[in-house]
């Protein structure tokens, strides 16, 4: 048996899955302040038919990091950083404890400047007399030579408890997100790591002995030992759940469009053949460009509680969510009242739905049903409005060689799935106004937790290799290897698989559940005075995120 | 906060699957180590910078500037295509405002194509810059167009498209022709005799230094661009003056592309040539995408930087100074100079010339005929025949032409004898429409 448990902003929802059927769903208030509460006894209600030592496996989805953030309920963290040419660094300040430093890797990741020992040693005094207990170093290149983080670390390492360092972060080039990923992981280390070994040591209690998961925002999972060394990889998992719990009703060969349609936002997502759409370099988080590997998500402030008011004879619906919908004893007019005022949705109290609705009617002049339409309505078509525009942003992105160019996929959509609570009320006004054909998902309300519980493992690796220089690089993996003059592709991509298939090891996934592809390829000769000097290969392997096996119909 | 103070588009276009050959210095390697330094200075996350896909251009938009010989599939590749779409697509952002510079970062490079092209001269096939600028012309009603071109090598294609072009101001500086190829560009190259001065050919000595490159910019480029007032600046942006680059022997660093981008302040730039790959391209790009949006530029220094090897010899600065005042001269003189041209209203010049492509190994004769005209820029009519291809008669009305013209165009083009020529080609930008007449 299986546990899944996403904790939402709102609600948090957990399944127990057993042969394929939804065997418990549970649905609670999220406790925003106590969410180890939240998770325990979400588990406890899980658990009260169902004996522990069947389940083998659990996954948690939190918004535990995201709130840290937010909230910066977090400790004091220092960040050395080594750039040389280009930008000047203080421009990627991330807070007062920074420090740019001396030191030069050049794009092809040969030193130009070298680290000068004792400014780190005067920088590490500085950082310490401070109280900081955790830093993160990043140099500029790192990624194609980290010699000089693992020297700063090296230097620093009797006076600080935890290092992070920038090349074990990313392989992607982007030094200004690599900053901000390594500070954000710095950040939440301790918070996280506090809560998890909680939640594991309380899990063990109840007597649940099966490795536990986190997902991560490209819909993956990690196990909670390796989550230690990248815990901000749990930042904005919340709407990766859902999509990857979309994908179980997704069709083949066809583009999808996921629609999660909760009580504050709505998340959109594209499916391609089953396949969630990455966000190619990271996610973005409040003011944070990060290298975390992410689905490409886009919520709206638009969802079945918005608040709905009128604005110069004009009906504005959120982005702000000021509580239940008054059909629900909340304090104003919802998307959610016009729907029970309709008629469509049978629960909630219709007299203070109508009230609602006759509020906004008044003010517009207009009928009460026709008001009511119209909210309905237009909430529909703001959401597929969005929607939409995402997917032509999506289909207007740079690629960069000739072929990726012309033949650069196109997503077209052909089936829509909604999920979130008021799901099903939405389908055939949204299959209306679109024209194509719209679905709720069965079990849509846990559909995010299905999702959780059932995602695969994912992670991915970037290889770099330069037979001029005779080397095969992936910092990220701390390999680095010698390679001959005569390396070709297939050595290339051998070696990549290998390492993907090590790390996914390392990271709790199973044999059965790897499947891998190549999702960046390139080859260039390397030429001096008219003469070949050898070649530069780049590729980028990952395994797919998606659903374990086993799991296709439920 | 790290904003560019100049919302500025860019296009990226390092076509990656396209080399003259293998080891040719343009190959695809080339953008390789520009692409990693802009990527990993995280270019595309600023604030008011912004990445656009190029566009391919079509045939009609070739059209609009070439005669491409047998026709414009033999002549170009799907990368040219590209590239100059790329230059097409940040021209658009900028003409519909969306941005207010654009930088397209595109290969292969165009500005040694002339208006007839036979195939592949000085890396280039097509002259993307002049795709571009016709394109605008076209879409947009811009008329007076200034073009500022920084390559190393004389931009001598943009140079001949223009020729006969008075409200096209090219200016091309570049190291001196008795020392690089192509030979040309010299002080007296000022345009035909219906755009006299409105092309200005600025040869510097080898070991030019940011000293010179400033000097002709302050004293001669800007009072130029100043009175000639451009509805828009393009800069051929070629990066091969740079101390490091291979081919050349100039002593321009990255500072100082940087510094000249800010003082010219091209509306749109577009790459064109520069070879050194890993030394210079990587910061001079760096720079001027910085200097382009306003954005702080002074930490771009190469790593082997060293201000002492880059100073400029005295004799090589009086050179300099002495070229800027020949160049002044003849600006002043200009109205005089276009007056006296326009006492033979009506009659044709006739020039030859021998266009070799160095990179095709084909020889071409031109023969030229301009009808010398006071209200426009001229019918012109171009016989050329080449050592790959059989003879062509190629008629240019150009956009801004006169009723006569016109008809002196059309005229000679059904004139003309398919006994002698294998093609007659009629360019009439007015109608914005091109003829072909063959057996």
């Amino acid at each position: 048996m299986i546990i899944g448990l996403d904790v939402g902003g709102t609600h948090t929802d957990a399944v127990l899955l057993s042969d394929f059927k939804v065997k418990e769903k549970v649905k609670v208030t999220t406790d925003v302040s106590d969410l180890f509460t939240t998770i325990v006894s979400c588990l406890e209600k899980l658990l009260k038919d169902n004996k522990p030592e069947h389940i083998k496996r659990i996954v948690l989805s939190t918004t535990l990091t995201t709130n840290a953030i937010v909230q910066q309920n977090i400790e004091k963290i220092g960040i050395i950083v080594s750039a040389g040419p280009g930008i000047d660094p203080e421009f990627f300040r991330t807070h007062k404890d920074f420090y740019c430093v001396a030191g030069s890797i050049d794009h092809r990741g040969r030193q130009r400047e070298p680290i000068n020992e004792n400014e780190i040693k005067q920088v590490g005094e500085k950082l310490k007399k401070n109280g900081i207990k955790n830093i993160g170093v990043i140099g500029k290149f790192c990624v194609k030579n980290p010699t000089h983080e693992i020297l700063i670390k090296n230097i620093l390492k009797n006076d600080f408890k935890k290092i992070f360092l920038g090349h074990n972060i990313s392989g992607n080039l982007n030094f200004p997100r690599r900053i901000s990923t390594t500070y954000l992981n710095a950040l939440v280390y301790n918070v996280h790591k506090k809560f998890f070994n909680g939640v594991k040591k309380s899990l063990k209690e109840k007597g649940l002995k099966s490795p536990i998961k986190i997902l991560k925002a490209d819909g993956g999972t990690m196990s909670l030992e390796s989550s230690m060394l990248f815990p901000s990889q749990s930042i904005l998992s919340g709407p990766s759940a859902s999509v990857i719990g979309s994908t179980i009703y997704a069709p083949e060969n066809k583009d999808t469009l996921v629609l999660d349609i909760g009580g504050t936002t709505t998340d959109i997502a594209i499916l391609v053949n089953k396949t969630p759409l990455l966000e190619p370099i990271g996610i973005k988080t409040g003011n944070y460009k990060t290298l975390i590997r992410s689905l490409k998500t886009y919520s709206i402030g638009i969802g079945g509680d918005s608040h709905v008011r009128v604005e110069n004879n004009n009906i504005i619906i959120g982005p702000k969510r000021l509580g239940n919908a008054m059909a629900f004893n909340g304090p104003c007019p919802t998307p959610t009242d016009a729907l029970v005022a309709l008629g469509l949705m049978k629960h909630g109290n219709k007299e203070k739905a109508l009230k609602a609705i006759k509020d906004i009617a008044e003010k517009l002049d207009m009928p009460q049903d026709k008001t009511a339409k119209k909210i309905f309505k237009q909430t529909c078509s703001t959401i597929l409005k969005h929607a939409f525009n995402m997917v032509k942003t999506i289909n207007k992105q740079p690629v960069y060689t000739v072929h990726e160019f012309l033949e650069g996929y196109q997503v077209n959509i052909k089936k829509i799935l909604l999920l979130g609570g008021p799901a099903k009320y939405f389908t055939d006004e949204i299959q209306k106004i679109s024209k194509i054909k719209t679905k709720a998902v069965k079990f849509s309300s846990v559909a995010n937790a299905m999702g959780a519980g059932l995602a695969r493992t994912t992670c991915s690796v970037s290889l770099l290799v330069d037979t001029e220089q005779g080397i095969a690089t992936a910092f990220e993996e701390n390999f680095a290897e010698s390679v001959a003059k005569n390396y070709i592709k297939e050595d290339v991509l051998k070696t990549a698989y290998n390492l993907l298939k090590k790390k996914a090891l390392k990271l709790g996934a199973d044999i059965e559940n790897m499947e891998f592809e190549t999702t960046e390829f390139q080859e260039f000769n390397i030429v001096r005075n008219f003469s070949f000097k050898g070649k530069i290969f780049k590729t980028k392997v990952q395994i797919k995120p998606g659903l374990i096996k086993g799991y296709k119909d439920i | 906060m790290f904003k560019a103070g100049k919302k500025t588009g860019l296009v990226f276009f390092p076509a990656f699957d396209w080399a003259i050959d293998p080891t040719h210095p343009e190959r695809e390697e080339r953008l390789l180590y520009t692409q990693d330094q802009v990527m990993e200075e995280g270019i595309f996350d600023i604030n008011g910078i912004k990445e656009y896909k190029p566009d391919i251009v079509t045939l009609e938009d070739i059209r609009r500037v070439h005669f491409c010989v047998p026709d414009e599939n033999t002549v170009t590749t799907k990368s040219h295509l590209i590239s100059a779409g790329g230059a097409t697509a940040i021209a658009r952002a900028v003409m519909e405002k969306k941005v207010e510079k654009g930088f397209a970062l595109v290969r292969p490079p165009g500005h040694h194509a002339m208006r007839i092209t036979h195939g592949c001269r000085g890396f280039c096939h097509i002259n993307i810059e002049a795709i571009m600028i016709e394109y605008i012309r076209q879409k947009y009603k811009i008329k007076k167009v200034a073009v500022v071109d920084t390559d190393c090598h004389h931009g001598d294609g943009t140079n001949d498209i223009y020729w006969h072009d008075p409200d096209t101001l090219f200016i091309s500086i570049h190291q001196d022709g008795r020392t690089m190829y192509p030979g040309s560009g010299f002080p007296n190259e000022l345009g035909g005799p219906n755009a006299k001065c409105t092309n200005l050919n600025i040869p510097l000595p080898p070991g030019t230094s940011s000293k010179g490159y400033l000097y002709i910019l302050k004293n001669s480029i800007l009072p130029a661009l100043n009175d000639f007032k451009p509805e828009i600046i393009i800069n051929s942006a070629g990066q091969d003056n740079h101390y490091t680059d291979p081919l050349t022997n100039m002593k321009f660093s990255a500072q100082g592309y940087a510094l000249l981008t800010k003082l010219l302040k091209p509306d749109i730039a577009v790459l064109e040539g520069g070879y050194s790959i890993e030394g210079a391209l990587p910061y001079v790009n760096l720079g001027i995408i910085l200097a382009m949006a306003e954005l702080d530029y002074s930490k771009v220094i190469e790593p082997d930087y060293n201000a002492e090897k880059l100073k400029q010899d005295v004799s090589v600065t009086d050179k300099i100074k002495k070229t800027s005042d020949i160049i002044n001269k003849y600006w002043e003189q200009r109205h005089e100079i276009t007056e006296k041209q326009a006492e033979n209203h009506g009659k044709f010049a006739e020039t030859h010339k021998e266009v070799f492509y160095d990179t095709d190994n084909i020889f071409e004769r031109q023969k030229e005929r301009i009808r010398i005209c006071r209200d426009c820029a001229g019918v012109l009519e171009i016989d050329s025949s080449a050592s790959t291809n059989p003879r062509i008669s190629a008629i240019h009305i150009p956009f801004n032409a006169c009723n006569t013209c016109i008809e002196t165009g059309y005229k000679i083009f059904e004139k003309a004898d398919l006994q002698k020529y294998k093609k007659v080609f009629l360019q009439d930008r007015p109608k914005d429409v091109y003829k072909i007449k063959e057996i």
